[in-house]
């Protein structure tokens, strides 16, 4: 849909005229390149040709990082006014809902194109498993697709973009860390529960080369909740504001 | 396209912001929305473009009902919202491409259509710098121009003169007098020369209601029909003056404007015209009239006494 093609391109833009993309890359490269080739578990200290050690780090990195790239995204065009305009024009919520989800991903998408060089090097000097690999950057795509969704939302429900960050961080950490704590805590329905919600199970699942209905549905539940959820936000202010 | 408003309402909480307010504008028209802060103006307006969904009533645009064709009907409508928000750190340019492609303009139209409001809002000299950079009167060209671009039958535009200087206010106002001759427009001010300049018609609103409605002249003759006279009369006695002047028929009251120069202010009786009797008068005497000034009920006077309670 053109229109949202429109709203993607200018989201986009956005995030490098503000600087925020330049930091990302900058900070998400060096990070990752720090954890990758030379600290930690680094690819030299295990001696595997495998991205796992980039996998891991990401993980995190990214868990930060999202919700510092989506909590201004509707929060700032409330504060700002712009809003107005946005849904005055003949647009719908779910495209402008929409726009805004696809810019995040899309920038995501580009700081994981630039670690390709990290995929090359260890292919050229080691047995890499190229599946795992692709698994793996499939893996964290979805895991951002996810966590912007969440941004998104907590972005559509303040006009203050702190508030936006931490809440978007608080609903993270029950994904990414305190589901999988339960699980281990529980058994029976509910261990079963928690292991479904977490975040850790269904990513080293699809990063084992494992694509199961069960994590495909984790993962577009959340990005079609969150956007929904956003959609919702949008239409209640203007009801009442 | 014509507007039909029946019974607009919007409360928030237990206060009704606008109170089931009615009136049409049609095209050609171009209405002006006076009236003091907090009355109901940019409420009403943001009902009208679909910003807010109404409590209770109808809007009814060009024969459809906002209800059941929004999408449509925001594609005709142009709209500068109060405090004109603006992308501050896009430039120019990108930002009319970006509002151009958003309103359906087919993608080859686009630069020029860009270059086309460039010129006509006289943003020529600015147009590769950021909209942060501008001052406020060049922003407010900008949301003016986003506003246009798409050649929309109608517009809203709330408080468009907004910061601009006296200069860029009368070229704007030339421009919105064009635009509105095909086009219903409907602007909302604080300014009253502005709405006397630009308008056809105009709704004052109070609280949420109309309070008046109808072109300037028809609004003063429904205000008061009591003229004022200003008058100087010489060579007599103050006192007497104004005795003799109460007792003319056509007068209503008298006042001493200015007693050490025997300045007076007569005001006539409803619909009378006291000029004549008080020239006559003043020959009776031998009185000598130095100043007889007519003035008009401002519409200054007719907002105040409106909306003032």
């Amino acid at each position: 849909m053109n229109t949202i093609w429109i709203l993607t391109k200018r989201e986009f833009r956005s995030f490098f005229d503000s600087l925020i993309a330049y930091i990302l890359l900058i900070l998400f490269l060096g990070i990752s390149g720090f954890f990758t080739w030379l600290f930690g578990s680094d690819v030299f200290f295990v001696g595997q040709a495998s991205l796992r050690a980039f996998f891991m780090i990401a993980y995190w990195t990214l868990f930060f990082f999202i919700p510092a790239l989506t909590m201004r995204l509707l929060a700032e065009e409330v504060r700002s006014g712009t809003i107005e305009l946005l849904l005055t024009r003949a647009i719908t919520d779910r495209q402008v809902v929409i726009g805004k989800f696809l810019s995040t991903l899309l920038l995501i998408l580009v700081a994981l194109v630039f670690t390709l060089p990290y995929v090359i090097t260890i292919g050229s000097i080691g047995n890499l498993d190229v599946g795992a690999v692709i698994c793996g950057y499939i893996g964290l795509t979805l895991m951002s697709a996810a966590y912007i969704s969440i941004g998104l939302w907590a972005s559509s429900i303040t006009r203050n973009q702190i508030v936006a960050y931490l809440t978007a961080l608080f609903i993270g950490v029950f994904f990414h860390l305190l589901f999988d704590m339960l699980a281990s805590s529980f058994t029976g329905f509910f261990g079963q529960l928690f292991n479904g919600l977490s975040m850790r199970v269904h990513f080293d699942s699809i990063s084992r080369g494992v694509i199961d209905t069960g994590d495909l549905v984790f993962f577009l539940s959340l990005i079609v909740l969150g956007i929904f959820l956003s959609e919702v936000s949008l239409s209640k202010r203007s009801l009442s504001n | 396209m014509d507007i039909i408003i029946e019974n607009l309402t919007k409360k928030f909480g237990g206060q009704r912001a606008v109170d089931s307010i009615s009136f049409e504008v049609k095209t050609g028209e171009i209405l002006g929305f006076l009236g003091p802060n907090g009355a109901g103006k940019t409420t009403t307006m943001r009902m009208i473009t679909n910003f807010i969904t109404p409590s209770e009533g109808n809007i009814e645009v060009g024969g459809k009902s906002m209800n059941d064709a929004s999408e449509d009907i925001k594609k005709h409508i142009g709209y500068l919202p109060e405090n004109n928000p603006l992308y501050h750190d896009m430039p120019v340019i990108d930002y009319l491409e970006f509002v151009a492609g958003l309103q359906g303009i087919p993608k080859q139209d686009i630069p020029m259509r860009v270059v086309e409001m460039i010129k006509v809002t006289g943003l020529n000299a600015e147009k590769h710098k950021k909209i942060g950079e501008l001052s406020k009167g060049f922003r407010q060209r900008v949301g003016l121009a986003q506003a246009i671009i798409h050649d929309p039958q109608i517009l809203i535009l709330d408080e468009p003169t907004s910061g601009l200087d006296p200069n860029q206010i009368v070229e704007i106002r030339k421009l919105i007098r064009e635009l509105g001759q095909e086009k219903t427009v409907i602007l909302s001010t604080h300014i009253l020369p502005e709405v006397e300049a630009t308008c056809d018609r105009i709704l004052i609103i109070n609280r949420g209601k109309i309070v008046a409605d109808g072109s300037a002249d028809s609004l003063r003759k429904q205000a008061s029909g009591q003229e004022i006279l200003k008058t100087r009369i010489e060579d007599g006695d103050p006192n007497a003056i104004f005795e003799a002047l109460q007792g003319l028929p056509s007068v209503a009251t008298v006042d001493f404007s200015d007693r050490q120069h025997n300045r007076f202010d007569i005001q006539s009786q409803v619909g009378s015209h006291s000029a004549k009797e008080v020239f006559q008068l003043c020959v009776k005497n031998k009185w000598t009239l130095t100043e007889l000034i007519p003035t008009e009920t401002k519409l200054e006077d007719i907002f105040r006494e409106l909306t003032t309670n």
